[in-house]
C-alpha cells in the first residue's frame, strides 16, 4: 500500500509544481525554459522505460526526438506559409518550383500531429522488429541505435534544399493558428507540454506496475530464463523501445513550439547522449528519477553556463561524474542512501547489497 | 489502477488542465496588430549600460569565437577608457552559445529579457544566426553579426558588419577571371554557407564563360579528402574555389600537397581561412595559396597599426588579428557611433539614425548602408606567405557597397 501511494502523491505534487507554483514563481523567459526542459524530460520517462527497465541502452533516442520534432516543424512552417504556399528557405536554398511529395502531407494538421507520435513508434517496430528477433542486444545494440542517429543527421544536413540543412527549420511564427510570439500562447505551450509529461509519466507508471512491467523487469535480469519459461523476451522489449520511441517523438513535437526551432545539432550523437545522461544521474530504473534528472541536467547546464559562461563545460563533467560515481541509483536513490546511514542499526555496517534495485 | 486517493488526484489534475489550457487563448496568427508588442525593454538606469557578448566558447566553433569575443572586449575596453557612451560605462555581458543553435536562441532571449542589454554583438555560423534571428526580430532588439556570409538576408533587427557575397566572393572570382582562369572546382563544408556561395559562384561561372569542373561537399569536421582530392587533380581545373570551414582544412591541405597541387599549377582561393586558421593549419601547406577578405593583419594604415598593436597589447605578442576580429571590433564602435548621432539606446532610434554613420575602421573607412544594413567594404585578395600572414595582392580599390540580394547583378536574378 505505501508503495502504491507514493507515486500517487508525488504525481500530486507535482502537478502543483508545475500548474500551480511555477508559472506563478517563474517569469516569461524563465517559463519557456522550464518547457524546454520538461521536453526533454519526456524523452527521459521513456528511455528509463527502455534502459532503467528493459536494459536495452538507447543511445539514439535523438532520431525519434528528430522525427517528431521535423514532423511538427514541417507542418508549422506550411502553416505558416499558407496554403499552396512554400515554406521560405526552400525558395532561399533550393531550386524546387513545387513542393517535394513527401512534405505534401504534412499540410494536414491531424496527419502531421498524429505523425510525430506514430512515425516515431512505425519505424521503432520495423528496427526492433529487426534488431531484437536476432538477439541484437548490450553494446551492439547501444552501437546501432547511435548509428541511427548520426546517419539521420547526416542526411538532413545533406538535403539542405528540402530540410533546412544545418540551420534546421526555424523561425517558425505560429502553432495552430496561434501567434507563438504572444506571451500568453507561449504559456499554453507550457501548459500542454507540463500535461504532456504528466500523461507520459502517468501511462509509464502503469505500464511498470503491470504484470508485463514484470516482465520487462524479468528480462532485463535474465532473457534466457524469460525464454525458457515460454516467453519471446523480443516482443517484450519491443514494446518498451516502442513506448520509448513514441515518447521521444512527442518530446521532439513539443519540443518545436516551446523552442522555436528544430535543427540536426538536435538529433545527432551527442544529444542523444546527454538525454541518456539526464537519465543516469536522475536513477534510471525509478519512474519520476529520469524526468527529474533530465530535468536537473538541462537547468543546472544553463545556470552554470550563465555563471561561468567559459569554464561551465568542466562543471557540468563534474556534475555528471559525480553522482554516477557517488550514486549509482541516481539522484532517486539519494533518500534511500540516507535513510539508511542514519538508521543506527546494524544496516550501516553491511554494506550495501550489490544489486540494490530502486522500487518506485 | 490508480487507488481511490489517485483518482481523486488524477480528476483534480485533469480539470486543472483542462481550465488552464481553455483559459489561456491569446493572439491568433491572424491579429497582426498583436504580434510583437512594444520594442525590447532596455536597462539605461544605471551609470553603466549592458551589452551583450553572444559567441561560443565550447564545441567546435570555440578556436574561432573566441577571439570575436577578445576583439569585441578590447573594443569595449579602450571606449570605457575614452568615457564610454553618452556617459554611460559599457557593461559586456558574456554568454556562451556551445556552438549549439537552440542554445544560441536561448542565451540570446536571455540577454533581452534578463539583462535588458542595449545591443547583442556575435554569432558565428550562419546556422546560429539564422536560430537567433527571429528572437531579435520578435524582441526588436539589435545583433551585430561580425562574419562573413552568404548574403540572401535583410532583417530589420541585424546589422552585418562582415562581407555579404558581392564583397567577397565576387571579387574573388573577378580575380580569377582577370588571371585568366577559365575553369574552377568547388570544395566546401556540407551547410549553408558553402551550399549558397557555390550556388553564386556557379550563376556566376555560367554568366562569364567558366567552366564549373566539379563540386564536392564533406561533412563539417570531416578529414577524409583523398577522394575529393584526386577527383580535382582529375579535373585538372585551373584554379580551385575552397569553403571547407574548421578542421577540415587541415585534412585537404594536406592531401593537396600530397597529391603534388600546388599554388602554382593550380591555387586555392579560400573564404573561410584567416591568420588564426593559418597558423593551425601549417604554413608549409598555404604557402602562395589565395583568400578572399577585407581585412589583413597587414593592411596598411594607422588605423589598423594601432589595432594590431593594442590587441597584441592585450592578449600576446603571437596572437594574430583576423578578418571577422576586425569586423567585431568595428561593429561595437559603429554601435557607439549610432547611439550617439540617435542621443538614445532606444532600438528604433539607433536603427534610424545608422544609414551613413561612417568610421575609420583597421580595414579602411567603413560607411552603414541605411537600407541594407551591412556596410561598405574593400575587398582584398591575399596570397599567404611563409610567415604565417597574409600580404595583399589585389584589392577592389574602393569600399564596395553591400548588395546581399545580388540585385545588381544581372547573372544572379535567378538566385533568389
Amino acid at each position: 500500500m505505501r508503495l502504491l501511494r507514493k507515486p500517487v502523491t508525488g504525481f500530486a505534487i507535482g502537478a502543483v509544481l508545475l500548474f500551480g507554483v511555477a508559472p506563478l514563481a517563474l517569469g516569461d523567459f524563465r517559463l519557456d525554459l522550464l518547457a524546454k526542459y520538461l521536453c526533454f524530460a519526456i524523452v527521459a520517462v521513456g528511455i528509463g522505460l527502455a534502459w532503467g527497465r528493459g536494459g536495452m541502452l538507447t543511445l539514439g533516442q535523438g532520431f525519434f526526438f528528430g522525427l517528431g520534432g521535423y514532423a511538427m516543424a514541417m507542418h508549422l512552417k506550411l502553416a505558416d506559409a499558407g496554403p499552396g504556399q512554400m515554406p521560405d528557405f526552400m525558395l532561399l536554398y533550393g531550386q524546387l518550383d513545387e513542393l517535394p511529395w513527401w512534405w505534401r502531407p504534412f499540410a494536414n494538421p491531424l496527419f502531421a500531429l498524429s505523425a510525430t507520435v506514430l512515425l516515431p513508434m512505425f519505424t521503432a517496430l520495423l528496427l526492433g522488429l529487426l534488431i531484437f528477433r536476432r538477439k541484437v542486444r548490450g553494446a551492439y545494440f547501444a552501437i546501432l541505435s547511435q548509428a541511427l542517429c548520426a546517419a539521420f543527421a547526416i542526411l538532413l544536413i545533406g538535403q539542405q534544399g528540402t530540410t533546412g540543412g544545418t540551420n534546421g527549420l526555424t523561425n517558425i511564427q505560429g502553432f495552430f493558428g496561434y501567434d507563438l510570439n504572444d506571451p500568453v500562447n507561449r504559456r499554453t505551450v507550457y501548459f500542454i507540454v507540463a500535461a504532456a509529461l504528466l500523461a507520459v509519466l502517468a501511462l509509464t507508471w502503469q505500464l511498470m506496475r503491470s504484470r508485463y512491467g514484470e516482465l520487462l523487469v524479468a528480462v532485463r535480469d535474465g532473457e534466457e530464463r524469460v525464454r525458457f519459461l515460454g516467453y519471446d523476451p523480443a516482443n517484450v522489449k519491443l514494446v518498451a523501445y516502442v513506448a520509448a520511441a513514441g515518447m521521444a517523438g512527442l518530446a521532439g513535437a513539443l519540443f518545436v513550439p516551446a523552442v522555436g526551432i528544430v535543427s540536426p545539432a538536435m538529433i545527432g550523437v551527442v544529444p542523444s547522449i546527454e538525454f541518456v545522461i539526464g537519465v543516469a544521474v536522475g536513477g534510471r530504473a525509478s519512474l519520476l528519477g529520469p524526468a527529474l534528472g533530465a530535468i536537473a541536467v538541462a537547468w543546472a547546464k544553463t545556470a552554470l553556463s550563465e555563471r561561468v559562461p567559459s569554464a561551465w563545460t568542466y562543471f557540468e563533467g563534474l556534475l555528471f561524474i559525480l553522482p554516477i560515481v557517488f550514486l549509482p541509483g541516481g539522484l532517486a536513490s539519494l533518500a534511500g542512501t540516507i535513510r539508511r546511514r542514519s538508521r543506527p542499526s546494524a544496516v550501516v555496517e553491511t554494506p550495501a547489497p550489490a544489486k540494490v534495485e530502486v522500487t518506485t | 489502477m490508480f487507488s481511490n486517493r489517485g483518482r481523486r488526484t488524477a480528476a483534480i489534475v485533469a480539470a486543472l488542465t483542462a481550465t488552464v489550457v481553455l483559459t489561456a487563448c491569446g493572439a491568433k496568427t491572424t491579429d497582426s496588430a498583436t504580434a510583437g508588442g512594444a520594442g525590447a525593454a532596455i536597462d539605461t538606469s544605471g551609470s553603466a549600460i549592458k551589452v551583450g557578448l553572444l559567441n561560443s566558447l565550447s564545441g567546435t566553433m570555440a578556436i574561432s569565437e573566441v577571439t570575436v569575443k577578445n576583439s569585441l572586449l578590447l573594443a569595449v575596453e579602450e571606449i570605457n577608457a575614452a568615457g564610454g557612451v553618452l556617459g554611460k560605462k559599457i557593461e559586456p555581458i558574456s554568454e556562451d552559445g556551445a556552438s549549439d543553435w537552440p542554445t544560441f536562441a536561448e542565451k540570446s532571449q536571455k540577454l533581452i529579457s534578463e539583462d535588458k542589454v542595449a545591443a547583442v554583438f556575435g554569432c558565428w555560423t550562419s546556422a546560429s544566426r539564422k536560430a537567433v534571428l527571429p528572437v531579435f526580430e520578435k524582441n526588436k532588439s539589435l545583433l551585430f553579426y561580425p562574419v562573413q556570409y552568404e548574403g540572401l538576408e535583410q532583417s530589420p533587427y541585424i546589422f552585418y558588419t562582415g562581407a555579404t557575397t558581392n564583397q567577397q566572393i565576387v571579387p574573388g572570382l573577378d580575380y580569377l577571371k582577370a588571371q585568366g582562369k577559365t575553369s574552377v572546382y568547388l570544395v566546401g563544408s556540407d551547410y549553408v554557407f558553402p551550399r549558397t556561395a557555390n550556388k553564386i559562384i556557379k550563376a556566376y561561372a555560367e554568366a562569364n564563360g567558366m567552366k564549373v569542373l566539379g563540386e564536392d561537399y564533406a561533412p563539417l569536421g570531416s578529414t577524409e579528402f583523398s577522394t575529393i582530392v584526386n577527383k580535382v587533380k582529375a579535373a585538372g581545373a585551373a584554379a580551385v574555389f575552397n569553403t571547407l570551414n574548421g578542421d577540415s582544412n587541415v585534412a585537404f591541405f594536406k592531401e593537396y600537397k600530397a597529391a603534388g597541387l600546388t599554388a602554382g599549377g593550380m591555387p586555392v582561393v579560400s573564404v573561410s581561412i584567416a591568420e588564426e586558421e593559418v597558423k593551425s593549419i601549417g604554413t608549409q601547406y598555404l604557402a602562395g595559396q589565395l583568400t578572399a577578405w577585407n581585412y589583413y593583419q597587414t593592411t596598411e594604415g594607422a588605423a589598423n597599426e594601432k589595432f594590431v598593436k593594442a590587441y597584441k597589447a592585450k592578449y600576446g605578442e603571437d596572437k594574430p588579428t583576423s578578418d571577422p576580429m576586425e569586423a567585431a571590433y568595428v561593429s561595437v564602435y559603429l554601435w557607439k557611433a549610432m547611439v550617439e548621432k540617435a542621443g538614445s539606446f532606444d532600438v528604433e532610434k539607433v536603427k534610424a539614425a545608422a544609414g551613413g554613420i561612417t568610421f575609420d575602421a583597421p580595414e579602411g573607412k567603413v560607411t552603414v548602408d541605411g537600407t541594407t544594413q551591412h556596410i561598405s567594404k574593400t575587398a582584398r585578395i591575399g596570397r599567404i606567405g611563409d610567415d604565417g600572414l597574409i600580404t595583399e595582392v589585389w584589392n577592389s580599390g574602393q569600399a564596395i557597397t553591400p548588395d546581399p540580394y545580388l540585385k545588381g547583378y544581372p547573372w544572379a536574378s535567378g538566385l533568389s
